[in-house]
Order: structure tokens, then C-alpha cells, then sequence
């Protein structure tokens, strides 16, 4: 078991994102995090990364407690995320942009620039190193930040709707970018309200509706649950 | 890809060789005073904007308020000459290493505010440094302080009738400021610091310490502009808190950055040598008015680069054509 996720509730004046919310995730698995718009997710992601301080529960890493340390400490803990809104160094180049994920683990430029390079090669975003960040296509700059990420070395990379607005075919190879991390040893926790697209990529799925855990299960366990297809996949899916 | 990075900083450093190299033999063919005088202002102001640079370009952190730092800066560094006789060659490092306490101080309240209050607090904190050198007895008050000249040498930086000598001390000014920059663009500070001016949530997520970063810059750029207030005031032999201290001087400390180009290595020195014969003609040729359109010409200057060219005057030399390879 990586992290832990115990009894944890937060809210922004009166609006409860989040409110008693426990699970697990075991070392090297890929968890789904899904829910409809406003459900939390995102909440969830600055619990975790320590960018909020929940209000009650803890989140251990490896039985460490990182709730409340704030977000440099989870980085260095082995946290890293990519933002839903894609939060790019507008002006740095892609390589400088990962030179600064890379410096959380190298002291020297030489040591964070070759890492940052072997990131992007991994990530297939060498051809674009030199370019400036905001030249980026949207699809680009998703990648750019799996690659930032990547290169503080985590050990729980959280994707906050990495694929969604993606054409089929880039959200294939995002798809494939996610499992190359996985198999890299990389914990992931993947947002997403994209279904189909979750599904047959998580081993399990946590199902967050209206700031609490509706359900948790393996993908057949959760397309099947009745709640989950009321709550999350709506009314047109019952009355079929 | 890698050698992209390291292949432009040496390009930089050899061009900052050439440029200093360069201004070392500029003011020999020149015998008139005045041009001496407007090339060593500009040298000053290169640097200054340079340390203001630091702090507002690299880190994003606006500061309108460094004349705190520089009227922090020539006090300290004539007061102790004055009284206790104390060379200004050493005293200037004093007077540096006060603007950085300085700007640390006022750094530690601030930094936790956010964008524009920061510069906004930072006008505040300018106003009271002024206001309590006005009634400071000890100090001279509104009178302010005369340099007593007490021969040529360099140890007390006392020239009477050269100008040279001052040409190099505000060159060295100027390339230690330039080559401060250039060693923070490369390293690992550097890149925090532009990572928390382009996005703060993201540079954190990452790792990046915000707070310290900001205090780091905030110490680097008090120390040279308290260092380049030491020299002007040896350089001008005299000081009150309306010269150095002044709200508009913050601004003029500023002003090169902003129009030669925020964040990058030439901007200020491109701003500062635009600017300084540009605001001295026009003082010369208007007359006593000087002052006040002085201020609307600025104003007006910021106002044209900035709409049309917001990356400043050194955009015009480069950025552009990198701007079309990557579009
Ligand atoms: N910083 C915040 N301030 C105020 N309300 C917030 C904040 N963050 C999230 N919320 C609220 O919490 C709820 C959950 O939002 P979010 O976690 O973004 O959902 P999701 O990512 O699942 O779409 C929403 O009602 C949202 O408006
Ligand atoms: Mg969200």
C-alpha cells in the first residue's frame, strides 16, 4: 500500500468537495478517480499534493503522514500532478520546463538538463525541446506536464483529466504514455470523467459523487453498479 | 537539444565580453565632460535596472519601491566615511549588504501578498524610508549630506576633475550586475525564480521553495542597488533623501528594465543606454521644465513599447525571429 486516504473532508465556504473520503492505493497500480463535474476530483488532487489542507482525515504515504505539509514537501515526499488546466512556464522553453520538475532531484544544471532530456525523450517530446512552451499544441502541452511531473522522480503521479478534449487517436497515445509510466514503476491516480477511455486502463476505480465515494471497484464491478449509472452516467442509461 | 541551453549562454557571455570590452575604450577617444557624464550615468542606471531586473524580471516580483534599498545604500556608505572615515571602496559593500537587509525586511511581511499588492506595498514602504530620512537629524534631515573631498584616490573614490575612473567603477557596476544575472539564468535558482513568476501553483507542485525564492532575489537585488547607491553618491558628493530616496527615483530605477525588456540579460542595459541620453536631451534641451515632462516622456515611452512590443526593446533584436521559427 503506497497511500491512504483516511476519512478526509474539505470545504470552501459551505461547499463540501469533499466530505469522509477513505480508500487505498497499492504500489504500481493505476486507479481511476471518476465522478461527474464538480464531484471533487480536483479537490482530491490538491489534498493529496498537498496544495490544500484538508479540514479533517489524513493521507499517509507509506504510512507517513503528508496531509497539511503543503506541496514542496509532498514533492519531495514523491507526489507530483499535472493541473486540469494545463499550467505551462509560458517563458521557457519545453526543456526548461522540465529542467524545473528536474532540479527537485539534481543540484547542478548539467544533472537536471540531461535528466529533463532522457524525460522528454520518454514522453516523446524531444523533437520539441527547444521550442518555446506556449508554441505547444494543446495535446503537446499535456505531455508537457506528464513530463514535468515525471522529472521529480515520483513515486504517485496524480493526472488530473489528462485525455479529456483529446481526438481518439491522441487519446490513444496518452493512453499508451500512462501505461509506459506505470511500467516504469510509477503509482498512478488518473482523473477522468471520460469513461470508456478510464475503464479499461485502471485495475480499480474510485467513484466520487457530490464530494463523497459512491462506490469502489474493479471496472466491471463499476459499470454494472446501479448508483454509479444513476449518479454518474445519468438517467438516459437507466431508461435503456 | 541540451547544447541549445548551453551553446546560447556561451554566445551571451562572449557577447557580454565584447561589450565590455568595448565600453572599457569607449570614453577614451572622448575628451568632453558631459558625454563622460551621460555615459557613466547610463552605466549606473544599466546596473541598477539590472538589480531591479533581478527581483522584477526574472522572479516577477514588482518592485516600486527600490529606491529604499539604493537611498539605503548611499547613506550607509557616506555616513560611514563621514563619520568614522571609513573608505568607500569597502563601505559600498556595506551599504549593498544593507539594501539586501533591507529588501529581506520588507520581503518577509510582503512576499506573502500576492501580484499587485506586493508592488503596491513595496510604494508604501518607499514613502516611509523617505519620509524618516526627512526627519532623521542624525542624518542630515531635509539638508542631507556633503562628501568632504579629501584628495584623489581611489580607496575613498574621491576624483576631482577625472571622469575616467568613474567610467570603470560603474562599468565594473554594470558587468557585475550583467554577469550576476547571467550566472542565475543558468542555475537552479534561476529557474525556480521564472517558474514562480510564470505560474506559481505549478512551481510549487514541483517542488519549488516560493517564499525562499522570492527572498533570495529580493537580497541579490537590494545588495547591488544599495552598491550602486554607494557609488552615486561618492560620484555626486552629495546626498539628500529627495535625491536618493524619492518615490520617482524607484521609478527611474525601474524604467530601463521595463522598456529595454523584463527578464532578460540585455533589457536593462538596452533600456538604460535608450533612455538616459534620450531623458538628458531632452532636460538640456527643454530647460528647467525638465523634470515634469521628463516624467510624461517615460510615461508615454512605456506606454508605446508596451503595446507594441511587450517583451520590451531587446524583442526587437531577436525574440521575433524566434517568435516566426516556433509559430
Ligand atoms: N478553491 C475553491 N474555492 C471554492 N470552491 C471550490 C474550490 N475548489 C473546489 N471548489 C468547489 O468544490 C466542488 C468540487 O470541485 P472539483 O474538485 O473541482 O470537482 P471536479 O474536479 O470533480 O470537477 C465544486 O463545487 C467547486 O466549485
Ligand atoms: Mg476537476
Amino acid at each position: 500500500m503506497l497511500l491512504e486516504v483516511r476519512g478526509l473532508s474539505k470545504s470552501f465556504g459551505g461547499v463540501a468537495a469533499n466530505v469522509d473520503i477513505s480508500f487505498v492505493v497499492e504500489q504500481g497500480e493505476i486507479l481511476g478517480l471518476i465522478g461527474p463535474n464538480g464531484a471533487g476530483k480536483t479537490s482530491l488532487f490538491n489534498s493529496i499534493s498537498g496544495e490544500v489542507t484538508p479540514d479533517a482525515g489524513e493521507i499517509l504515504l507509506d504510512g507517513r503522514r503528508i496531509s497539511g505539509l503543503g506541496p514542496v514537501a509532498c514533492a519531495e515526499a514523491g507526489i507530483a500532478r499535472t493541473f486540469q488546466v494545463v499550467r505551462s512556464f509560458d517563458s521557457m522553453t519545453v526543456l526548461e520546463n522540465v529542467m524545473v520538475g528536474a532540479f527537485a532531484r539534481h543540484r547542478t544544471s548539467r544533472a537536471a538538463m540531461a535528466a529533463a532530456g532522457d524525460v522528454l525523450e520518454f514522453c516523446g517530446l524531444a523533437p520539441r525541446a527547444g521550442r518555446p512552451a506556449w508554441s505547444l499544441s494543446p495535446p503537446e502541452k499535456r505531455r508537457l506536464e506528464v513530463a514535468r511531473a515525471l522529472a521529480t522522480q515520483p513515486r504517485l503521479l496524480l493526472l488530473d483529466e489528462m485525455l479529456t478534449g483529446l481526438t481518439p487517436t491522441e487519446a490513444q497515445s496518452g493512453v499508451q504514455l500512462i501505461r509506459d509510466v506505470r511500467a516504469r514503476g510509477v503509482t498512478v491516480i488518473m482523473v477522468e470523467h471520460v469513461m470508456e477511455v478510464v475503464l479499461p486502463l485502471v485495475g480499480r476505480a474510485v467513484v466520487l459523487n457530490l464530494g463523497r465515494v459512491l462506490t469502489i471497484g474493479r471496472p466491471e464491478e463499476i459499470v454494472k453498479n446501479p448508483e454509479v449509472i444513476r449518479a454518474y452516467l445519468g438517467d438516459r442509461y437507466v431508461a435503456h | 537539444m541540451e547544447n541549445g541551453i548551453l551553446a546560447r549562454r556561451r554566445r551571451e557571455l562572449i557577447t557580454g565580453a565584447v561589450v565590455l570590452a568595448a565600453l572599457a575604450v569607449l570614453p577614451l577617444p572622448i575628451a568632453d565632460v558631459y558625454t563622460r557624464n551621460l555615459i557613466i550615468i547610463t552605466l549606473l542606471f544599466a546596473g541598477l535596472a539590472q538589480a531591479w531586473n533581478i527581483l522584477g524580471g526574472y522572479c516577477g516580483q514588482i518592485s516600486l519601491g527600490h529606491a529604499l534599498y539604493f537611498g539605503a545604500g548611499a547613506y550607509v556608505a557616506t555616513l560611514l566615511f563621514v563619520n568614522a572615515g571609513f573608505p568607500p571602496l569597502i563601505g559600498m559593500f556595506v551599504g549593498g549588504a544593507v539594501g539586501g537587509l533591507l529588501a529581506l525586511l520588507v520581503g518577509w511581511p510582503c512576499f506573502r501578498l500576492s501580484g499587485h499588492y506586493y508592488a503596491i506595498a513595496t510604494v508604501v514602504v518607499g514613502e516611509i524610508g523617505y519620509l524618516l530620512f526627512l526627519n532623521w537629524d542624525y542624518v542630515g534631515g531635509a539638508t542631507g549630506v556633503y562628501v568632504p573631498f579629501k584628495g584623489d584616490s581611489w580607496l575613498a573614490l574621491q576624483f576631482k576633475t577625472q571622469k575616467l575612473p568613474y567610467h570603470y567603477v560603474t562599468l565594473a557596476f554594470a558587468a557585475a550586475a550583467w554577469f550576476a544575472a547571467w550566472l542565475i539564468e543558468g542555475s537552479r535558482w534561476g529557474f525556480a525564480w521564472r517558474a514562480v513568476r510564470d505560474d506559481v501553483v505549478a512551481a510549487r507542485s514541483l517542488g519549488v521553495r516560493v517564499f525562499a525564492s522570492k527572498m533570495a532575489a529580493a537580497a541579490i537585488s537590494g545588495f547591488f542597488t544599495g552598491l550602486g547607491g554607494a557609488i552615486f553618491a561618492q560620484y555626486v558628493g552629495y546626498i539628500d533623501p529627495e535625491s536618493v530616496l524619492g518615490g520617482q527615483f524607484s521609478i527611474l530605477i525601474a524604467l530601463p528594465a521595463v522598456l529595454g525588456g523584463v527578464g532578460t540579460l540585455w533589457g536593462p542595459v538596452v533600456g538604460a543606454a535608450v533612455l538616459m541620453p534620450v531623458s538628458e536631451l531632452s532636460r538640456s534641451y527643454l530647460g528647467g521644465s525638465g523634470r515634469g515632462f521628463d516624467l510624461m516622456l517615460y510615461g508615454a515611452l512605456i506606454v508605446v513599447v508596451a503595446l507594441a512590443r511587450p517583451q520590451g526593446l531587446v524583442s526587437l533584436l531577436g525574440r521575433r525571429r524566434e517568435r516566426a521559427r516556433a509559430a
